[in-house]
């Protein structure tokens, strides 16, 4: 159906060919997977396949690409309209009516098809989509999800043979994507229709997936197989494929239903008691202000419904000048959660993304990065650190009680009651619309609550000046681009330096923490999805906040980046900071929460540690959690450290040193054998 | 598979199926806000039926509730009311609004064009209350919840402002309107003799030219309203699939000019958000200043990605034309223009007057034909457009009415519709040209009502 034969395209500028002599055949009435790591050119292989590279993006496209027999090179993208449906990353920038009923007969109206074919059509994709209930409203009154599925439906009605998608799933809720995938599913399936889709969350797609096409880095050939060979061998691969490479299965499972299969031979290496999550505990405030005072009092555990370990504060205490080094032995002797951020994050990038190592900031940038944190502690003013440590213990960061919020008619918030503690990391989770955002906008203060009150260390949001607020809070929003107004990094850096009131060249140091390798006169929009969320974290910690939030920050990212953001987001909390996400990504949330709050219809449905919310949810249960499911085991990395733990203690108790380092070994090994 | 009711009359159940109509209703009844539960159908279909469903329990005990089936169905035509209903008042009240029922969007300039026509007739502060307030009323009865309808308060707004600004410029500027009744003087400032034609600055203000140039003001300020008023109530998206083919190329720009200003003020407003974030003041021309730039290209940015959008799905494919048509349609379309332009001289010149009309007709007619022929090269369809139905002809021709009434009545009785203001009178209520302006509040009545859901 899609063959290319020898394409190269280089764009305008470019030293390098984005794509290099591609060859390959996309099968017809199948859906094709396309995955690789960011930057390997998925857009731009997308692209090729509608008309759009080269005939709008500009660049030179060498060889041949072929859509239904129809050359790319002599037909525009509009002559292969009614062949190549394509819905791009932001399906607001794809609409151009503003009614959904107008906007799924747009393409139609534009090929010329008679009225009453568009009017059956129209019919058939509300009901093939479920969008009856909104044909007559304004698109810009709709949820993520029904955007998404408005902009499918208005590239499905002239019926294309082919439907183009990139990342069709990045910005929904886990239900959401499953209503767009089970969409695509059905189009396959009932129409053979061919679908090439590339996406990041692999854990949502791969098991719809007939065809998998690997592009493992940039410029190398793409691979085209059956999903489970590629998996076997692809540098990015979901949490499933992950455990069942850890655990050597062979083929590796794609689905939960496949790895559950398998999952009664690992639990019996597994211990039995539920393991304590690497995030179980938050690392305590004793590491807020460690090198100007070792405070004993914040180590008490701040919150009630926090589990007290009486173990961690001696072995938190000590933590605080040895940095992350210290977790090692937390875990290694007890099992307790006190996971360091070195070794929790380290494992984390071997379960993820670790054999190919695209990770341009190594490990050491969270050990480095903690440090740097912690050189400036003892200068700023008394609401940082100190703040922190000469506040009574039960003194949370950010309190919210009973606070309601309306926006017009409509409760978007309504008795939200949240204590958020120091070094604490919160999940906020929930579908589109329960109101995620604008919780994190009262905090943050951009929106006032209509009842209640918020307090973030003893100041209410909305009525304190931003300059000292930033101070105390920092939000990097959903699009990290809206903080970057300057022309190079340089100069946002030394802008935020001075909106914060912090020493010339703090900001910078952290950037260069984050992202070892951007340079200075870097135009903040060059920059790749991951490295701007880094470089905007960046311009937010330069103020110190105690309490950092973070709006779908996964949103784009490939494993990698992934992983290179919970490092650092790790080391944060290992800090002190308190953390709040708010996130779809519920593999995220296993690795980094240690609360899960769950919103909906603006009210608090759950909360409570990660592990019991999430493993019971249907919806936001990691994958791991649903295959080893009565067990709380939530993330690879917990159940790697737990067979490599699980091991000694079985054997004889003295021979526990020795067994440890092999079996330590083993673990990576057994994720390259594959 | 089409669902049943798309193709069927509007509000009612089709004619051959009263049985599910009933089935319906009896569960409606029983539950009732369950509607739902009546898998399979479209959602039209359900809210036929939990209407029906949630009527039952007040209709008339003589009609019995066994016979929930709306047996008079098959007697509602495409326009009329809920069938449940019998009776001609029923029939001809106005119909929830639908896609399939929308009043035409020309209709609904047709009848505030009408509207301002007649504020432009008259100076009478309580005919153009009147006016006012009929337009406001008929508003706040049928707009929606669209984004275009809230545009409303801001022609108020600004009707009010022109008022202000009017009164301003009297009493600074001075006024040509002779006045016994000096309300105060302002301290003049004395112009030189070559700049003091007809111009002052400061000096008497009387009550008279207040009063002048409140009329004044709120004449313009009705015209502002009325142009408000059909702004809300139309949609110009839909007004602009009215348009010709080969005018649609233009329309969609306009289009997409259109969406381009909300959602630079979306862009705005969130990055002044983000300011705040930086710990930076979020007001002060600065803050402008600094977003300006980043607004300015994430509008460009969007604009290259719905050209992208649009070109990958369709938009400017052409059929092809005959080079004899092609050229057919050059020459009709460059000769109607040049003909237009001899035309419109000839009738304004002196001399000419006796040939500038036909000559502008003959123009006008191959311009037109020119579009016509143009519109072949387009293979552009037209999915629903707006029909000009019955009710159409009720909107438009109300605002006409009006319109025409106060025309005549300026004929007639022009000391009724420009009251004097040397010497000061209290203007009166004109009597028959006031009943003619409520005739304007028809498309309240008639005009599809708009659904209460988007109605918030």
């Amino acid at each position: 159906m899609i063959r290319f034969e020898q394409v190269s395209v280089t764009y305008d500028g470019a030293a390098q060919p984005t794509l290099r002599d591609v060859d390959l055949v996309i099968p017809e009435g199948e859906l094709t997977l396309l995955v690789g790591p960011s930057g390997v050119g998925k857009s731009t292989l997308l692209g090729a396949v509608c008309g759009l590279v080269p005939h709008f993006t500009g660049g030179t496209l060498r060889g041949r690409v072929t859509v239904d027999g129809r050359d790319t090179r002599t037909h525009k993208p509009r002559e292969l309209a009614d062949v190549v449906g394509t819905v791009g990353q932001d399906p607001l920038a794809h609409f151009v009516t503003d009614v959904v009923e107008d906007e799924l007969a747009y393409g139609m109206e534009s090929l010329g098809l008679a009225p009453a074919v568009m009017r059956r059509r129209v019919e058939e994709t509300l009901d093939l989509l479920g969008l009856n209930e909104l044909r007559d409203r304004p698109i810009a009154t709709l949820s993520g999800g029904q955007r998404q599925r408005v902009a499918i439906g208005s590239v499905l009605t002239p019926h294309p043979k082919v439907l183009v998608l990139d990342e069709p799933t990045s910005a929904l809720d886990p239900a959401a994507a499953e209503e767009v995938l089970a969409v695509l599913q059905r189009l396959v399936h009932d129409l053979g229709t061919t679908v090439l889709l590339a996406e990041h969350r692999l854990e949502r797609v791969v098991q719809y997936a007939d065809q998998v096409l690997l592009v493992p880095s940039p410029g190398a050939a793409p691979v085209l197989g059956s999903p489970s060979e590629i998996m076997a061998v692809s540098p990015v691969h979901p949490p499933v494929v992950a455990l069942g490479r850890l655990a050597g299965w062979f083929p590796p499972p794609l689905s939960v239903r496949d790895a559950r299969r398998h999952a009664a031979t690992l639990l019996t290496r597994l211990p039995m008691a539920p393991p304590p999550a690497p995030a179980a505990t938050p690392a305590h405030p004793a590491s807020v202000a460690p090198t100007a005072r070792p405070v004993p009092a914040p180590a008490a555990p701040a919150e009630p419904d926090r589990p007290a370990h009486p173990t961690s504060p001696p072995a938190g205490s000590p933590a605080g000048s040895g940095e992350s080094g210290s977790g090692e032995s937390g875990s290694g002797e007890s099992g307790s959660g006190e996971s360091g951020s070195g070794s929790g994050a380290s494992g984390s990038g071997k379960g993820r993304g670790g054999e190919e190592a695209p990770r341009s900031g190594p490990v050491p940038g969270a050990g480095l990065l903690a440090r740097l944190l912690r050189r400036g502690k003892p200068t700023p003013g008394p609401e940082t650190g100190p703040g922190a440590a000469t506040a009574t213990p039960a003194e949370p960061v950010a309190r919210l009680s009973s606070v309601s919020l309306r926006r017009g008619r409509a409760e978007v918030l309504h008795g939200i009651d949240l204590c958020v503690a120091a070094g604490e990391t919160i999940a906020l989770m929930g579908r589109n619309g329960a109101g995620k955002s604008t919780l994190l906008a009262t905090l943050v203060g951009t929106l006032a609550p209509t009842t209640g009150t918020v307090t973030v260390r003893g100041r209410t949001p909305h009525r304190t000046a931003p300059q000292e607020m930033v101070r105390r809070v920092g939000l990097v929003p959903q699009e990290p681009r809206d903080l970057l107004y300057a022309d190079t990094v340089a100069a946002e850096c030394s802008a935020a330096d001075s909106d914060a009131g912090a020493a010339p060249g703090t900001c910078r140091e952290l950037v260069s923490s984050l992202l070892p390798d951007v340079p200075d006169d870097t135009h903040p929009r060059d920059l790749s999805e991951g490295q701007r969320l880094a470089l905007a974290l960046a311009l937010v910690l330069a103020g110190r906040p105690a309490l950092l939030l973070l709006d779908e920050p996964t949103r784009g990212l490939d494993y990698a980046a992934k992983a290179r953001l919970i490092e650092i987001l790790r080391a944060l909390a290992a800090d002190g900071h308190a953390i709040v996400l708010a996130t779809h990504d519920v593999e995220l949330a296993a690795e980094l929460a240690h609360r899960v709050v769950i919103l909906a219809g603006g009210e608090i449905v759950a909360d409570g540690p990660t592990a019991e919310v999430v493993v019971s949810s249907p919806a936001f249960a990691p994958q791991v959690a649903k295959v080893l499911a009565p067990a709380h085991w939530l993330t690879v990395t917990q159940v790697a450290k737990a067979l490599t733990g699980a091991a000694p203690r079985a054997q004889a108790e003295p021979r526990a040193r020795a067994g440890a380092a092999p079996q330590a070994e083993d673990t990576p090994r057994a994720e390259d054998t594959p | 598979m089409t669902p049943p009711t798309t193709s069927g009359p509007p509000e009612s159940p089709r004619p051959a199926e009263p049985t599910d109509a009933a089935v319906a209703g009896a569960r409606g009844a029983g539950r009732t806000n369950r509607a739902g539960g009546y898998g399979g159908y479209g959602g039209l279909r359900r809210a036929t039926a939990g209407r029906a469903g949630t009527v039952r329990p007040r209709r008339p005990a003589d009609e019995g509730p066994t016979r929930p089936g709306p047996g008079p169905a098959g007697a509602g035509g495409p326009e009329s009311g809920p069938t449940y209903k019998t009776g001609r008042v029923h029939r001809l009240a106005a119909p929830r609004a639908r896609r399939g029922n929308a009043l035409h969007a020309g209709a609904w300039w047709l009848w505030a064009l009408g509207l301002a026509t007649a504020a432009s007739r008259t100076t009478n502060p309580l005919l153009l209350g009147l006016i006012i307030g009929v337009a406001g009323y008929v508003v706040a009865a049928r707009r929606t919840a669209a984004p275009w309808a809230r545009s409303y308060g801001a022609f108020l707004k600004l009707g009010l402002f022109v008022i202000g600004l009017r009164l301003l410029f009297s009493v600074l500027l001075g006024s040509p309107i002779p006045g016994a009744h000096v309300l105060f003087t302002l301290p003049e400032v004395p112009l030189p003799a070559w700049a003091a034609q007809g111009i002052r600055l400061g000096g008497r203000v009387s009550a008279e030219q207040l009063v002048f140039a409140f009329y004044d003001g709120a004449k313009l300020a009705a015209l502002l309203v009325c142009v408000g008023a059909a702004n809300a109530l139309a949609n110009p998206a839909r007004l602009l699939k009215s348009l010709p083919a080969a005018l649609y190329e233009a329309g969609v720009a306009v289009v997409v000019a259109m969406t381009f200003a909300p959602n630079m003020v979306a862009d705005v407003a969130r990055l002044r958000t983000a300011r705040r974030l930086r710990g930076r003041p979020t007001g002060g021309v600065k803050a402008i200043l600094q977003i300006g730039l980043p607004v300015l290209e994430g509008a460009l940015e969007r604009s290259v990605a719905v050209a992208a959008s649009m070109d990958a799905r369709g938009y400017g494919r052409t059929a092809q034309v005959p080079p004899a048509v092609r050229h057919t349609t050059n020459v009709l379309t460059l000769g109607g223009l040049l003909g237009m332009c001899a035309g419109t001289y000839g009738l304004l010149a002196a001399e000419g007057a006796a040939y500038g009309l036909p000559v502008l007709a003959i123009g006008l007619g191959l311009a037109l034909a020119g579009l016509r022929l143009g519109g072949r090269r387009s293979i552009r369809t037209r999915y629903r457009p707006d029909r000009w139905g019955w009710r159409a002809w009720v909107v438009a021709g109300s605002g006409a009415a009006v319109a025409a009434a106060l025309i005549r009545a300026g004929s007639l009785d022009p000391a009724a519709l420009q009251p004097g203001v040397v010497p000061l009178v209290a203007p009166s209520l004109p009597l028959w040209p006031a009943a003619a302006i409520l005739i304007g509040l028809l498309p309240a009545f008639v005009a599809p009502v708009p659904p209460k859901e988007s109605a918030q």
